[in-house]
């Protein structure tokens, strides 16, 4: 099946005319067709659109100009602008938006010949750990508990529907952002790769800002060599995006081929947190021993602020979300509710167009930097948020790469963890401090849990040394040879 | 430190959103279970600490004085919800 | 000028020298209130836009007067996923301007977002450096008209943004939004509250923009908005600490920060007086009824939650590159003054007239060069600005050019003409646009200096006036000047004055 190969072997039958590019994307279109339904991973569709690109695909495949991601059908999370395309972010505040310009992540892709089939669901704003607090419903992930096989799973989130659209073989990617956790936790709930470079890596130019120091964009797919071919065309320098790192892009699918022998991979004790289920435990200790027999050196290293790095985190990231989503006044953009006088059109819009979740943090973050506030909440975060940047500044001092898990736990059900938002962010505990750092991290699928879901394990490098996260995670796919399908697929 | 009611009308009206008073007590119940919780950081000694923005380890770039941008009303007016001529609109404001 | 205060209150506002004393001594402005005297504390926040193509934060034109909406990017109107990027030319401005106010350049600042909800407000925040500005402490000196002088501190100088521009008038419900403002950077610059009177109000932002101007930094066109003041006001007994200020917002020009001093310390007083308590409060002048009065849409002011915007980052920059700025400033005002009252021997207050503006001064330099200094400073002082004024025209276009202003001062140093017949030829320069040897030529003004001619007039004179003469004769001198006059009058005002004295000396005296 078209819809089952890997970017990089589509990218071969495409240059041999095994098949078209025109095939390739109806192949998908089909999928979201069949699944879309009950999966929504996508809040919007843009069929026409994507049959055109695939069209001009195979032009340039005809005229012999085939670059990194030509006819490649991809989902892009509805958080990046696209020209044209409405642009939800995931709320009913934005419901009516088109953008009129188009992010520099996907015009980046654009410009390598991709296809974009449609816009990924997802936690409203990116706020979110399951895809709950999307204004357009929750999207289901397409893994089943192996015993249990009627309970509606979550993907993870905020880029659920980015994952779950790529696990169930409704794209061969997908572009997601992790502010907290919101690529890697969903990779690992979907059964994918995910990977969040470094920050200033990818430009943030054209997404929807959650929180500034914190948002990453990255990619999700099937493989650690095709994440590593996402990420070569998503990333660069761009002047538009003052914390744009200027630094050329590597060529990351070689360094899938790199290997780990005499790497030193360092073990972060803190990251063994009470109550952590004993298959996370073990998996990551399978991880572990792989590392090991492929020839890396396994460091027992500290990081001794990590317990600290969620509070911190919802400290920081309300904070910015509170001014980052203050432009959502019905003024020149998105949804609008008239009321009598500007403050209470202001009050109006902002109460009827923004979820439960997105109001509960630009409260808190509006508190936290309120006048009284700022020191005990947000200078004592910024002074946490350098002592874990130094945690891991300590540990690259003697490692090359971190192993740990990417979450506490597999997916879980839609309903679960919603009664307490703590319970909630506490999907985010061990990836929320590379986000803090800046530094890359990537999960892998490694193994399943007794239910038959997909567990993931994070490889964290050093700032602007992809090339090693995708060493390790490729030596980690390799031993782990994870094959396992999720029950709804293209197909399947 | 706990919210009370007032201090999450207070918020909220800074923040410009319409809290009915019906929401404002389990408002202020998630609010103070959240900050509750982050109270741990008081735990952590950060003197002499300095405070870190964000990760980018740069400086500001710098961009040349030239107009690149602008002159498309049309575009930055598209998507109002209320326009008159290429002006938006909002309720008669008093200064 | 600060006249009586009040009718309905007992306040009696004094100000000016002591009349009759000896010592150059300032008294104090003053308020008379029925509990005592006040002191009026001032400290102003002049905001004063860059002079720049490009915006603060983005690409789009600053120019003014442009249709709505036209000089708007999708950064200026907060779009979802636009960033800011600082524009190289705004930080050179305001590092110029910093170095201009003998300010500290501070090598690292910062950004912070100032968080509140405004109509011509786009992201619902302001960009501006709260914590850390790229200028500190600095000072001005300024002039005041009784000659004396005083130091004002600058306690900082920053860079923020500027909202766009609200319409109140246009609609009857309605408030229309004009973005093209939006993202034009801004310095604003906040004084030390050492400002005691509107007259020192008044002389700070003259001579800030003065700077400005000479700088090249902000156009100070105070009409179209590119310099606004904030004045703070508070009043205080003498030896007190300082009582509550008020901001008094937006006000738009030097008689109006002056108004406005005089009529919110005025206020306070009364509400002091009356029992009251004066209220921190954001305040508008309004100038029609010349009283201040409560700003409603600045009710969050005073929680503005202000931290480090996350999308920039610190601006650094270069010792050299500053020492280097430094090193290109042009000549400023107080210079500029110091070298004309030594090097042209000007009088204090002529020099401070014609350095107040640059292109004043250039003109003057041009006039002054290789010709009699102080000459050139009364014409320019005198009959050129009253025709400038007249006509309403400006130095940069001046009624006449100080190429042909220098060729009338030639004319007259050469004996061509005398000071007399200069005046006409000069109101005759201003209206046909000649220069001053064409116009002499075609109406025949040269001066008489043919001693027969001036002997023969007097001559003339004296046989004509046989009672006067002997009046003079007999003792009443100031008939000397009546013989001048009528001597003049007879060579057509053209007789060289220095000749016609000589030859009436000689004789009367015969």
């Amino acid at each position: 099946m078209l819809t089952d190969l890997t970017i990089a072997a589509a990218r071969d039958g495409l240059r041999a005319k095994d098949f078209s590019a025109v095939d390739l994307t109806m192949a998908h279109l089909h999928a979201i067709e069949a699944l879309n339904p009950r999966l929504n991973a996508f809040i919007t569709v843009s069929h026409a659109k994507a049959v055109d690109q695939a069209r001009a695909a195979d032009v340039a495949l005809a005229a012999g100009e085939q670059r990194a991601l030509t006819g490649i059908p991809l989902a892009i999370k509805d958080l990046f602008c696209t020209e044209g395309v409405r642009t939800t972010a995931g709320s009913k505040m934005l419901s009516p938006f088109v953008p009129p310009y188009e992010s520099t992540v996907t015009a980046k892709l654009l410009h390598d010949g991709a296809v974009f089939l449609g816009k990924a669901n997802l936690d409203e704003f990116a706020m979110g750990s399951s895809n709950m607090t999307s204004a357009y419903g929750p999207v289901e992930n397409p893994w089943k508990r192996r015993q249990d096989d009627t309970a509606v799973l979550v993907p993870g989130g905020s880029s659920g529907g980015s994952a779950a659209a790529v696990s169930a073989r409704l794209a061969m990617g997908a572009t997601g952002t992790d502010t907290g956790g919101s690529i890697r936790q969903p990779a690992s709930f979907c059964g994918l790769v995910g990977v969040k470079p470094t920050y200033g890596r990818c430009s943030r130019w054209g997404v929807v800002a959650f929180a500034s120091s914190l948002d990453h964009p990255g990619p999700f797919a099937r493989t650690v060599q095709d994440s590593a071919i996402l990420l070569r065309s998503m990333a660069g320098h761009d002047p538009k995006d003052s914390t744009s790192a200027n630094l050329p892009v590597p060529d990351f699918e070689a360094a899938c081929r790199r290997g780990v022998k005499g790497l030193r991979i360092g073990i972060p004790r803190e990251y063994r947190s009470d109550g952590m289920p004993v298959e996370i435990d073990a998996l990551w200790q399978q991880g572990i021993d792989w590392l090991r027999a492929a020839g890396a050196e396994i460091v027992d290293v500290s990081l001794p602020h990590t317990k600290y790095g969620l509070a911190t985190y919802y400290i920081v990231a309300p904070a910015e979300a509170s001014s980052n989503l203050a432009r959502y006044d019905g003024v020149r953009f998105g949804a609008r509710e008239n009321g009598g006088d500007l403050r209470d059109l202001y009050e109006r819009t902002r109460a009827e167009g923004f979820g439960p979740e997105v109001r509960r943090r630009i409260l808190i973050g509006t508190y936290v930097l309120s006048a009284g506030y700022y020191d005990a909440y947000y200078l004592r975060a910024q002074k946490i948020r350098a002592l874990i940047l130094k945690d891991f500044t300590d540990a690259f001092g003697r490692v090359d790469a971190l192993l740990a898990p990417t979450a506490p736990s597999a997916a879980f059900a839609q309903g679960e963890n919603m009664d307490d938002p703590i319970q909630m962010y506490l999907n985010d505990l061990f990836t929320v401090p590379a986000n803090l750092a800046g530094v890359p991290a990537a999960s892998v699928p490694a193994g399943l849990d007794a239910n038959g879901l997909p567990l993931g394990l994070q490889v964290i490098g050093k700032p602007f040394d992809e090339e090693t996260v995708f060493a390790v995670s490729t030596a980690i796919e390799q031993a782990a040879r994870f094959t396992a399908l999720p029950s709804l697929r293209a197909g399947g | 430190m706990s919210l009370d009611h007032a201090t999450v009308r207070r918020i909220a009206s800074l923040a410009r959103i319409r809290v009915e008073d019906h929401e404002v007590e389990p408002l202020c119940h998630e609010l103070n279970g959240i900050l509750g919780w982050i109270e741990q950081l008081n735990e952590v000694d950060v003197s002499g600490i300095a405070p870190l923005t964000g990760a980018a380890n740069m400086a500001a770039p710098l961009r040349e004085d030239v107009v690149t941008d602008g002159g498309y009303p049309e575009k930055v007016l598209a998507n109002a919800p209320e326009r008159i001529g290429d002006f938006y609109v909002v309720p008669k404001v008093v200064e | 000028m600060a006249s009586g205060g009040c009718d309905r209150t007992p306040v009696r506002l004094n100000e000016g020298p002591a009349v009759g004393s000896l010592e150059r001594h300032r008294m104090a402005y003053t308020i008379e209130g029925s509990t005592g005297t006040w002191e009026v504390v001032v400290g102003l926040e002049v905001h004063a836009q860059v002079v720049s193509q490009a915006k603060l934060f983005s690409g789009a034109a600053t120019a003014f007067g442009a249709e709505p909406n036209s000089q708007v990017s999708f950064v200026d109107a907060a779009f979802p996923g636009m960033l800011p990027v600082v524009n190289a030319e705004c930080v050179t401005q305001a590092v110029r301007t910093g170095l201009g106010l003998n300010a500290q350049i501070h090598p690292v600042s910062r950004f912070d977002r100032k968080n509140y909800f405004y109509a011509d407000l786009p992201s619902g925040y302001q960009i501006s450096q709260f914590e850390h500005p790229i200028v500190g402490t600095g000072e001005i000196e300024v002039e005041l008209a009784d000659g004396s002088t005083k130091v004002i501190g600058i306690t900082r100088l920053h860079l923020e943004q500027d909202a766009g521009k609200s319409i109140h008038d246009q609609h009857p419900t309605k408030t229309l939004i004009d973005l093209n403002r939006s993202g034009v950077a801004l310095m604003e610059i906040v004084s030390e509250p050492d400002i005691r009177s509107p007259e020192e109000a008044g002389a700070y932002v003259r001579k800030l923009r003065s700077i400005l101007r000479y700088l090249g930094t902000c156009d100070g066109n105070m009409e179209e908005g590119s310099m606004r003041a904030d004045v703070n006001v508070s009043v205080r007994k003498h030896g007190e600490p300082y009582r509550t200020r008020c901001e008094v917002k937006n006000v738009n020009s030097i008689r109006f920060v002056m108004q406005a001093v005089e009529a919110e310390a005025t206020r306070q007083v009364e509400v002091w007086e009356s029992g009251g308590t004066v209220m921190q409060e954001t305040r508008l002048f309004d100038s029609g009824r010349g009283i201040t009065r409560s700003m409603r849409s600045k009710e969050d002011a005073h929680d503005y939650r202000y931290f480090p915007d996350p999308d920039l980052l610190p601006l650094v920059l270069d010792e050299d590159w500053i020492a280097a700025l430094k090193a290109s400033l042009p000549e400023l005002p107080d210079a500029k003054r110091a070298r004309f009252i030594q090097s042209y021997g000007l009088s204090p207050y002529d020099a401070a007239v014609l350095v107040a503006e640059k292109a004043t001064a250039e003109f003057y330099e041009t006039v002054a060069t290789g010709r009699d200094a102080k000459i050139a400073a009364n014409w320019i002082t005198g009959d050129f600005f009253a025709a400038m004024n007249r006509l309403g025209r400006t130095i940069e276009n001046p009624p006449v050019t100080a190429a042909a202003l220098g060729g009338l001062l030639d004319l007259m140093a050469d004996n061509t003409i005398n000071g007399r017949i200069a005046k006409d030829v000069f109101e005759a320069m201003v209206e046909t646009g000649k220069d001053a040897a064409t116009i002499v030529d075609e109406k025949g003004l040269r001066q008489v200096t043919d001693a027969g001619a001036i002997d023969e007039a007097v001559n003339r004179i004296l046989a004509a006036n046989p009672d006067k003469v002997a009046e003079y004769r007999s003792g009443k001198d100031k008939l000397f000047g009546f013989f001048v006059g009528q001597t003049m009058k007879a060579l057509a005002g053209k007789g060289n004055p220095a000749l016609i004295n000589e030859t009436l000396k000689r004789l009367l005296a015969a």
